[in-house]
């Protein structure tokens, strides 16, 4: 008799939330395998299963953008380690190895170009950068990302994929959920289209902050997206979740989603409604 | 009287003066100045240990279960308090409690998150937990408030927004979301007073105000010690290290120019002396409705923005 066996048929296991390595690559939800070379032509989605695997801020903006029209900015800041905090590790070697990791800043980036030959402005967090946890650096990108479509007047179009806000800067984390929503209500006031994207995963302050204020908030097929994870409420109920609890599909279901778009169709789909919009807006 | 394990000291000596003042022997008079002696030993001890509090033991002061909740600020400072409830979409939520009242004559709305003292009253408080609709309710005074022109006041004492089930399916993420860009742009006074705990989101989804204050022992920070050590130390065992790692305290939070001031506690907090820690409270909301008062409606929105806008800190690349 084994002590320890599942019963439960309804656990959710993590899905993986960075990109996957080699050539052949096993899609988690039905285990079969697929070349590489398919999933990049693919936006990195399995094309039986519909499965989207994770990708990062490179991966979007070359999916949404018009080929070679974008430029970075806001990629001159880093995190500093205000509270000189330490759990296991300090807080400074962890950015430091994450850095030289993955060749990033921090978790977001931002870029101003065309989409379907409209101006707008994107945002985007990486999940590979602890997380995509939102610190002061992402507070401060989604800032001049929001600032720089008010000044220009085009469409904002922030792609969320975070654990939430980032520990190690404790409440100064905490100040970037009033920092961005204070600046997208300026955004709102100015009747500048703000489109949010949300990918898997989206959940704690990022999803409590900008992430659910779009003018529109559109998900990726499966994603999760909550408040509080999955974890802490089975702890806080004690019994398990439903299925397919928290995911975009849900969330649509409840009224918290405009649509649900796969990544192939994203580009189209936005590029559709911003047209339609922008009548309303461009004088 | 409850007292917190680093208090034991002072709970050891105050029972061996309730024992001696209760021995009634006719030389009694014998017994005052051994009683005295204890009694000026006792208040020593107090200081000494409430000087050097660390930041765990802060955390253990601000739930306090003698601690003054909400509605007992609101009947020491205000007169006229008319509670006001339901959010107009879903229910009313008694995590979340508020209402108009006058306070020294003026009219104000008070906000704020309340727990409960017992058993029974702690579940139906939900541990000063709010739900989608305490948040939504919450911006609704506000809006009220705003609509009457009178300056809101909102009172933060919370572990934190419920996780529930029932709560993601009404959308906690979203009602939090949109009270902070709704506060953001409130056109009237908001004085944000955080008398216990200051749990991420949750407390957030109320505090964007115009000037925040922290009293002496309270806490604020994006997420409790003990989650915070079962995450980053992967087990709860770090609560203290969680805690002193977080710069959580008030002293703390004065220093990075999060909050604008501190408001102090009696001797031994605030569970003391109600009426001591309601009067300064009261007082600095005064001072603080006065300088706002002065302030255009669009400066004062501007100086809100503003505020919140310059928040963070990170270094720029050469």
């Amino acid at each position: 008799m084994s002590w320890f066996k599942r019963t439960d048929s309804n656990i959710q296991t993590e899905t993986p939330k960075e990109m996957p390595e080699g050539v052949w690559i096993m899609v988690p939800t039905t285990g079969e395998t697929v070349h590489r070379r398919e999933l990049e032509d693919n936006y990195w989605v399995c094309p039986a299963s519909g499965y989207h695997f994770p990708v990062g801020s490179k991966e979007y903006f070359s999916y949404l953008f018009d080929e070679g029209s974008y430029t970075e900015f806001a990629n001159d800041i880093i995190a500093a380690d205000p509270l000189e905090f330490t759990d296991r590790k300090k807080y400074s070697k962890r950015l430091e190895d994450t850095r030289a990791k993955t060749g990033m800043n921090d978790a977001a980036k931002a870029a101003v170009g065309t989409l379907k030959k409209l101006d707008v402005v994107i945002a985007c967090m990486d999940f590979r950068f602890i997380g995509g946890s939102m610190g002061s650096v992402v507070g401060e990108v989604l800032s001049q990302a929001i600032d720089m479509s008010l000044k220009k007047k085009i469409p904002l179009i922030i792609i969320s994929q975070s654990g939430g806000a980032r520990m190690m800067e404790s409440v100064l984390s905490l100040m970037q959920m009033a920092k961005t929503s204070a600046k997208l209500a300026k955004l709102s006031e100015a009747g500048v289209p703000y489109i949010s994207v949300m990918t898997n995963p989206t959940t704690g302050g990022v999803t409590a902050s900008f992430a659910m204020l779009g003018d529109f908030n559109i998900g990726e097929p499966n994603a999760l997206i909550g408040f509080a994870g999955p974890r802490v409420i089975r702890q806080t109920i004690g019994r398990d979740l439903p299925d397919g609890f928290q995911t975009s599909e849900y969330l649509l279901e409840h009224g918290f989603l405009d649509f649900i778009v796969s990544r192939p169709n994203m580009k189209n789909k936005i590029g559709r409604l911003l047209k339609v919009v922008s009548k309303s807006y461009e004088k | 009287m409850n007292y917190l394990d680093f208090e034991k000291p002072i709970a050891d000596l105050e029972k061996k003066i309730e024992e001696l003042s209760n021995i009634d022997i006719p030389e009694n008079d014998a017994l005052a100045p051994e009683i005295k002696r204890l009694q000026q030993k006792v208040d020593d001890l107090r200081v000494s240990i409430f000087k050097n509090l660390t930041s765990w033991q802060r955390v253990q002061l601000a739930r306090h279960p003698d601690r003054p909740y909400t509605l007992d600020y609101i009947y020491k400072m205000c007169e006229n308090f008319v509670e006001l409830h339901g959010d107009r979409k879903f229910g009313d939520d008694n995590a979340m409690v508020g209402g108009f009242a006058t306070i020294d004559g003026q009219s104000v709305m008070v906000i704020g998150q309340q727990k409960g003292r017992d058993t029974a009253s702690r579940k139906y408080r939900n541990f000063g937990m709010a739900n989608p609709e305490g948040y939504r309710k919450a911006l609704r005074l506000m809006k009220l408030a705003e609509k009457f022109d009178i300056p809101v006041i909102t009172l933060i004492d919370t572990p934190g927004a419920f996780p529930g089930l029932e709560a993601e399916a009404r959308g906690q993420a979203e009602a939090i979301a949109v009270n902070l860009r709704e506060m953001a742009v409130l056109r009237v006074p908001i004085i944000t007073i955080i008398i216990g705990e200051g749990a991420s989101g949750g407390a957030l989804g109320i505090g964007m105000g115009d000037r925040v204050y922290m009293l002496e022992n309270t806490w604020y920070s994006v997420i409790a010690p003990e989650s915070c050590s079962s995450i980053l130390w992967k087990t709860w065992d770090y609560k203290e290290q969680a805690a002193e790692a977080l710069k959580l305290t008030a002293n703390h939070l004065l220093e990075m120019k999060i909050i604008d001031g501190i408001i102090k506690e009696p001797l031994g907090g605030a569970h003391r002396n109600y009426e001591e820690i309601a009067a300064n409270v009261k007082t600095q909301i005064l001072s603080t409705m006065k300088e706002l008062k002065k302030l255009s409606k669009d400066k004062l929105v501007d100086g809100r923005i503003n505020k919140y806008s310059s928040m963070g800190v990170w270094e720029t690349l050469k």
